[in-house]
């Protein structure tokens, strides 16, 4: 008998007493847990939690597209993320779908073809967009799309600057999990590398991106 | 550096770190008299107590979240085969090999032949307590095999030669000055050198963590890892992490292989948005832990492997009682509350499991085989505080006295006096004469009550004094006064 055979035939036994009838769905799961909430301004909650989290947040969807008026709001959100990016200065990863108007002025690099570890290591940030956010944990998920690129590319750098469309943020885990695809490779991200190992004291910067810079468009 | 190289230079193979452990009254006893041990405890389970009671009180929905994730812990392990082959069957539909180990030892030849196959002499380690419980890199080492730890607190227990003494936080037990002094040591032994001028204040200890380990990382082959969760449904892993250190040994290298024990299984990835809330609030205290990664099968043209470990998880299984420790997501909250890990440590408990889950789970596990595993669950004070903060709600008490009356049946010197004792004891109190007479002769001889009692009852009195009998029962007071 194979060990798999002899485990499942273990497990078996070790379940005689449970009917032989009872099928999974028979054990009842209680989920009267709230999936959704009210609460205040999912925007403002975002905010707040990554913030909390040490990460560095700009909010282009109020002012600046306030003052530019109605016509062109998201040219100027492109304006600010390529801003940005130029201001911190430096070598910039880009996945093959972050749109060509967030790197006007930049020194950016394509990873297409993929760019070696060693390469990836000497780049001075990385620009994505995102899955989804997650207001109440501060959270961040990637997907893998076209616009985030694989999971290497938003990791090795030490600045990782995402953004996050106004549509894309929801309010609670149960919310997110729904919005995800399981069969792709998910990373969430709560602010930016963190360590509690030494006196459980919380110090940010370890292997990953030492600074997460969050745009909302 | 030349040679593989294994945590506990002393170490032989299988369960070798911690055969020869005393029994739990003794190894306590030690680590209680370390003052500087149990000021570093102290300071650390208080600071992770306040972060978690905050981030759980500010979830309005913790008492429903608690039941769900007990229910659905319940639901996998009633039907564990079903969910098991269900779980293989999505891995392998995702590009993924799927292993089964019965034992440590089984788990060890697998991953070593894996490693081996790749040509590889070195891996890059995420934490995992599966890996630890089996002794992954001694086995490692024995093969010539060289496991790096990447996690900080796995990285200073390496360094030091230690062995864990938490789950989450497995170098809890020191403080930022032995662990400057540690890096400063060792990390030379091992590869890039600690700065000449290391501070010790926890930043710049992490960044002499990135400097060390970023090398090793960028030129890995082979990662391994455990699994926080395997989703039966999906056939998608997760690993919850602080540092990113998981994130790069599971993602970086082409071949990777996660060992997972089999309970480590929900059934669906809606399940997930209840461990997802509960398990990081309720082991570093925070909304989300800063990188949780999760994936199916062979994500982005990885080679991937996955070990399922049973090496005692049936027989726990098996318990009706006691099987409900298998719901454990190694959240750690139980170890933090805990008035005997707070001034025991988690050394003392001989195992990768300390603390109240580490007291019913070793000795199920192992099979309360020494002396050692039958002292664990005595290591208790029964207060109940393990119970109200699990996530799971393991009525962590009601299996220390389960556990408890089968170490009493099983025998013992100790045991066959205290059954002794206690028959006496019901003769006399059944005998008003008896009784009577008894409680004269007390009060008569009191002067002669010994302060230690003789043979097997001296451990009774190892911690107690006899109270003093009064000279007249009440029962003479009441004759002479009434």
């Amino acid at each position: 008998m194979s060990t798999r055979d002899q485990i499942l035939a273990k497990v078996r036994a070790a379940l005689a007493d449970v009917p032989a009838d009872e099928r999974p769905e028979d054990v009842a799961v209680p989920r009267d847990y709230q999936r959704s909430r009210a609460g205040t301004d999912i925007v403002d909650l975002l905010i707040d939690r990554l913030v909390d989290y040490k990460a560095v947040v700009h909010h282009t969807a109020s002012a600046a597209v306030g003052a530019a008026g109605h016509a062109d709001a998201s040219g100027v959100a492109d304006a600010v993320v390529a801003r940005l990016l130029v201001a911190r200065g430096g070598r910039i990863g880009a996945p093959v779908g972050v749109p060509e108007e967030w790197l006007e002025g930049v020194d950016a690099v394509r990873d297409d073809p993929v760019l070696p570890a060693a390469e990836l290591d000497a780049l001075d940030g990385v620009v994505t967009g995102c899955a989804l956010a997650i207001a109440e944990t501060g959270t961040i998920v990637l997907d893998g799309s076209p616009d985030q690129g694989r999971r290497a590319l938003t990791l090795v750098p030490d600045h990782h600057l995402c953004v996050v469309r106004l549509d894309q943020i929801v309010r609670t885990v149960p919310e997110a999990l729904a919005r995800l695809d399981p069969s792709r490779p998910l990373t969430w991200i709560s602010g930016p590398s963190a360590t509690s190992d030494i006196e459980l004291d919380r110090v940010e910067g370890v292997h990953g991106p030492r600074t997460l810079e969050v745009v909302i468009i | 550096m030349t040679g593989a190289r294994a945590r506990g230079a002393g170490a032989t193979g299988v369960s070798g770190t911690f055969v020869g452990m005393p029994a739990f009254p003794i190894a306590s006893a030690k680590a209680v008299g370390d003052s500087q041990l149990r000021h570093n405890l102290h300071k650390a389970t208080h600071t992770i107590r306040g972060k978690r009671a905050a981030v759980v009180g500010e979830q309005p929905d913790w008492t429903e979240l608690r039941a769900a994730g007990a229910a659905i812990k319940n639901r996998v392990l009633r039907h564990l085969d079903v969910y098991l082959e269900q779980l293989e069957a999505a891995v392998v539909k995702a590009g993924g090999h799927v292993h089964w180990a019965a034992d440590a030892a089984e788990a060890n030849r697998i991953v070593t032949a894996l490693v081996k196959a790749t040509g590889e002499t070195e891996v890059v380690k995420v934490k995992s307590m599966a890996t630890q419980e089996i002794e992954l890199n001694e086995a490692l080492a024995d093969a010539g095999i060289t496991a790096y730890e990447t996690d900080l607190a796995e990285l200073i227990v390496q360094l030091g030669d230690d062995r864990p003494s938490h789950i989450l936080v497995p170098a809890i037990h020191r403080n930022r000055a032995e662990i400057r002094e540690i890096f400063q040591r060792s990390m030379s032994e091992w590869g890039r050198p600690a700065p000449a001028d290391l501070a010790d204040d926890p930043p710049a200890l992490a960044e002499a963590a990135r400097l060390h380990l970023r090398e090793r990382f960028l030129a890995a082959k082979v990662g391994i890892s455990g699994a926080n969760f395997a989703v039966a449904e999906t056939g998608t892993l997760v690993v919850l992490e602080s540092e990113g250190n998981g994130r790069m040994c599971l993602t970086l290298p082409e071949t990777l292989i996660s060992v997972v024990g089999i309970e480590k299984l929900v059934p669906t990835w809606q399940d997930l948005e209840v461990f997802m809330q509960t398990l990081p609030r309720s082991s570093t205290g925070e909304r989300m832990n800063p990188y949780t990664s999760m994936w199916t099968g062979a994500a982005e043209g990885q080679e991937f492997h996955l070990v399922l470990l049973d090496n005692g998880r049936t027989d726990v299984l098996a318990d009706q009682v006691g099987r409900q420790a298998l719901r454990c997501i190694r959240c750690s909250a139980c170890l933090n509350v805990c008035p005997v890990y707070e001034r025991a440590g988690g050394h003392a408990y001989g195992s990768v499991y300390p603390g109240p889950i580490g007291a019913i789970l070793t000795p199920q596990l192992r099979g309360m085989s020494s002396e050692l595993d039958e002292s664990l669950p005595y290591a208790s004070t029964l207060c109940g505080a393990c119970y109200d903060v699990c996530p799971v709600e393991i009525n962590i008490p009601e299996v220390l006295l389960d556990l408890r009356a089968k170490v009493a049946a099983a025998g013992g010197k100790g045991h066959r006096v205290e059954r002794l004792a206690m028959a006496g004891a019901r003769r006399v109190l059944e005998s008003p004469g008896l009784l009577k007479a008894g409680q004269r002769a007390a009060g008569r001889f009191r002067r002669l009550t010994p302060r230690r009692l003789p043979g097997p009852l001296a451990g009774w009195t190892d911690t107690r004094d006899i109270p003093a009998p009064p000279p007249q029962s009440f029962r003479e007071w009441w004759e002479r006064n009434r």
